[in-house]
């Protein structure tokens, strides 16, 4: 490992910087991808589904200009799939061939180290995002999907930025990436893990950022709209629903209600397009009910 | 600034919060890249890095207000009093010329009202704060000194500030300004956006009071008095209501957390023995060489439940919380029947089947159940006694029994035999009383003549308890 230039200068460039990518942060969002330059330390992302958690990494790639490298977790993954595998079809043609060559005098203690050098493996994406030679941001997305156990592969990496790969020895990285690891918190994540990265929890936004934020990924938009959107949006979250509404469904709402050329949206409108809003029958069902009687 | 934040990080442990010391050298490490006049910054590099669990960030937050309201020079009480300056200048403005000289301790109640009102109809959050501030100091009556807990002085200043009138009086207004009134909808908007607005007053409110009670007494003491359990550590049997709503907060999630472990638990046991059919059916694609392994897992089946609650008073949150929890769960159970009694016994579950919602069919239980039999004192072995006559017959192998209550049985028989049937019968008996485990057996709690016949007896006073009993039960 060696001292790296910081990326960035101050808290509110990261700010300024992350609003050019479209990417609306808020004090404490900034101010973690800021300490996380610093310290070089991986942050944990937390909160609710939809609420900018995966986009966050996104947009600190393309912030900074970085490659993104992602690894979806899900249940059953394994060393092979997350760090690095031996491609051992390609091993076997190896030993088949020496053992043409053998006839001709080919040593076994040639062929052992040669099968286990760095023709034959195979870089999943966590060791890649550790060999690069470019910027990168290893996004690990949904960590809290793989089970406890398989956690522990995680914390050499998040730790020591290093893979250790018994056959060749320890693969130490080039240059520090970026590390976001997102968790929807179905689970609760190991001390360990947690105690080596910076926490963030996101939650909905405020109201005027969220208007902003609908600003700016849906231009047309009006203002006018826009704020009508999210003041409904805030007023469904306050019921006690199955599943709150979030941010990338407050979206594609205002582009439904602007694809159908909607300016001011009453009670009717707002009934008939909930779907787009909310998943659960039993939610619009209510939802509605709480809009129609004020 | 070592002994500062050292001594922040010992009253977060005190409070509850597990803090590594890794956190605390991260800690440390983070405030060198901040600038430490930028508060909100400060907060969040602390928080990034001692906080994990978003459950805890009230907690954190809370300790912060009180641990650093007076440290540094612009939080000093004496600034104050130049930002008070600067209101009442802002407070002339607005004013006009007729209140000219007069700053806002001149004001009379009536005015200071207006003022409010004004203020939170134009959403002008500066005032906002600086009315709060002045009502503080107005109604609050705060002496240096007394003895007098932060929600007393609270509730003084809202009493005299009746924001409920305020919010009435902005809705009117609203109505007026809209041509022809405000459909429902717009109307509901804005009673959300007023009453978001109030809730921002009474906060600063709080904080207000909060930081004048830390001036007076020092940041140590009032961290103490502040210091509040963390939700899944609340005692279900003296939980406040605002501690029972955070319980029910806690709960949904929780539900999610079980279910996925219970799941996952289940799915991924340990290995069994070899499939040997299996085996050779996948080694056909190596040439006959059994070169993957398969292996039959067990697939252990999913237990059924009967719950069996005392829902007398003393105990009645607890078994709200139990049967919403074990409930919310009953995709992993094959089926889940409740009971509740209180001398008289009646089975519940209908109440709970085709309901999406839970705690609306918690509700009913309390309503509508028929638990009384002759005086509504708890009278555990009448009830077991009617259950097992009942119901005895349907427990099976595959049942796990789970008896809910205190076992303060109000000097009864305890018809204990029954229980002893019972776990021939079922797969477990298991006891969870809501009680500390040093008042059980005290006064008419009969509980070990019971839990000698159940497979155990577990305490359960918090989540965190009840969480680890499910954990046993899946």
């Amino acid at each position: 490992m060696t001292a790296q230039q910081p990326r960035f200068g101050s808290v509110p460039e990261v700010r300024q910087a992350l609003k050019d990518v479209a990417y609306l942060a808020d004090e404490g969002i900034s101010g973690v991808v800021y300490l996380a330059d610093r310290l070089d330390k991986p942050v944990l992302v937390e909160g609710p589904a939809g609420t900018g958690k995966t986009q966050l990494a996104k947009s600190v790639a393309e912030m900074t200009g970085s490659r993104l490298i992602r690894l979806q977790c899900y249940e059953g993954l394994d060393e092979s799939k997350a760090l690095y595998e031996w491609n051992y079809k390609k091993q076997l043609l190896r030993i088949q061939a020496q053992r043409v060559a053998e006839d001709t005098g080919g040593k076994w203690d040639e062929i052992e180290e040669d099968i286990f050098s760095e023709d034959f493996l195979l870089t999943r994406p966590l060791l890649e995002a550790i060999r690069a030679d470019e910027p990168v941001v290893l996004l690990i997305d949904e960590v809290d999907r793989v089970e406890v156990e398989t956690e522990a592969l995680l914390l050499e990496i998040l730790s020591d930025y290093q893979v250790s790969i018994p056959e060749m020895g320890t693969v130490s990285a080039t240059q520090i990436p970026l590390v976001f690891l997102t968790s929807n918190n179905t689970r609760e994540l190991s001390e360990a893990l947690k105690r080596r990265c910076l926490y963030l929890h996101i939650d909905y936004p405020s109201l005027e950022r969220e208007k902003e934020i609908v600003l700016t990924r849906v231009p047309d938009v009006g203002d006018h709209l826009a704020d009508q959107v999210v003041r409904i949006v805030r007023s469904i979250r306050q019921l006690d629903l199955k599943k709150h509404p979030s941010v990338s469904e407050t979206l594609d709402w205002a582009r439904t209600l602007v694809l159908l050329g909607i300016q001011n949206i009453d009670a009717d409108q707002a009934r008939d397009t909930l779907h787009v809003l909310l998943k659960y029958q039993s939610d619009i069902t209510k939802a509605a009910k709480e809009l129609a009687t004020a | 600034m070592i002994d500062l934040l050292a001594g922040f990080i010992q009253e977060l442990r005190a409070a509850g919060l597990p803090v590594s010391l890794t956190e605390n050298l991260d800690a440390m490490e983070a405030v060198r890249h901040i600038p430490l006049e930028d508060r909100e910054a400060f907060k969040y590099a602390l928080g990034a890095t001692l906080v994990k669990n978003h459950a805890h960030w009230k907690a954190f937050e809370t300790i912060f207000e009180v641990y650093f309201s007076l440290r540094g020079a612009e939080y000093n009480i004496d600034e104050d009093a130049n930002e008070d300056e600067v209101t009442a200048g802002l407070l002339q403005q607005l004013m006009g010329e007729a209140q000219q000289g007069s700053a806002m301790d001149g004001l009379t109640p009536e005015e200071l009202a207006e003022l409010l009102y004004k203020a939170l109809m134009e959403g002008d959050e500066a005032m906002a704060r600086a009315l709060a501030r002045q009502a503080v100091t107005r109604y609050a009556g705060m002496e240096p000194g007394r003895p007098v807990g932060g929600t007393y002085y609270l509730y003084r200043t809202l009493r005299n500030l009746d924001l409920d009138g305020v919010l009435e009086k902005m809705m009117e207004a609203a109505q007026q300004e809209a041509d022809g009134g405000l459909t429902s909808l717009e109307e509901r908007l804005a009673r959300d956006e007023y009453e978001s607005r109030i809730d921002q007053l009474r906060k600063e409110i709080e904080a207000e009071i909060r930081r004048r009670l830390v001036a007076d007494r020092g940041a140590e003491a009032m961290a103490k008095t502040l210091r509040k359990p963390l939700p899944e550590d609340i005692d279900f049997m003296h939980a406040s209501r605002d501690e029972l709503a955070a319980l029910r907060r806690a709960i949904h999630p929780l539900t999610r957390k079980l279910a996925v472990r219970l799941a996952r638990k289940r799915r991924h046991g340990r290995k069994g023995p070899l499939d040997f059919r299996n085996t050779v059916r996948h080694s056909l694609s190596y040439g006959g060489v059994p070169a993957e392994p398969k292996f039959k897992y067990p697939r252990p089946s999913k237990p059924e439940i009967m719950i069996v609650a005392d829902i007398s008073g003393s105990v009645a949150a607890f078994a709200r919380f139990t049967l919403h929890l074990v409930h919310a769960l009953n995709s992993q159970f094959s089926r889940v029947r409740s009971f509740v009694f209180i001398d008289g016994i009646d089975e519940v579950t209908h109440m709970f089947e085709g309901v999406e919602d839970i705690t609306e069919a918690v509700h009913r239980v309390n309503t509508e159940a028929d638990v009384i039999w002759v005086d509504g004192h708890s009278d555990y072995g009448h009830a077991f006694d009617v259950f097992w006559e009942r119901w005895g017959k349907e427990i099976s192998p595959k049942t796990s029994v789970i008896l809910l209550g205190d076992a303060r049985n109000n000097y009864h028989a305890s018809q204990s035999w029954i229980i002893h049937e019972m776990r021939k019968k079922a797969r477990h008996v298991y006891w969870l009383n809501p009680e500390p485990r040093s008042y059980w057996d005290t006064g008419d709690s009969i509980l070990t003549e019971y839990a000698t016949h159940c497979d155990g007896a577990y305490e359960c006073r918090n989540l965190k308890q009840l969480e680890k009993f499910v954990d046993v039960l899946g």
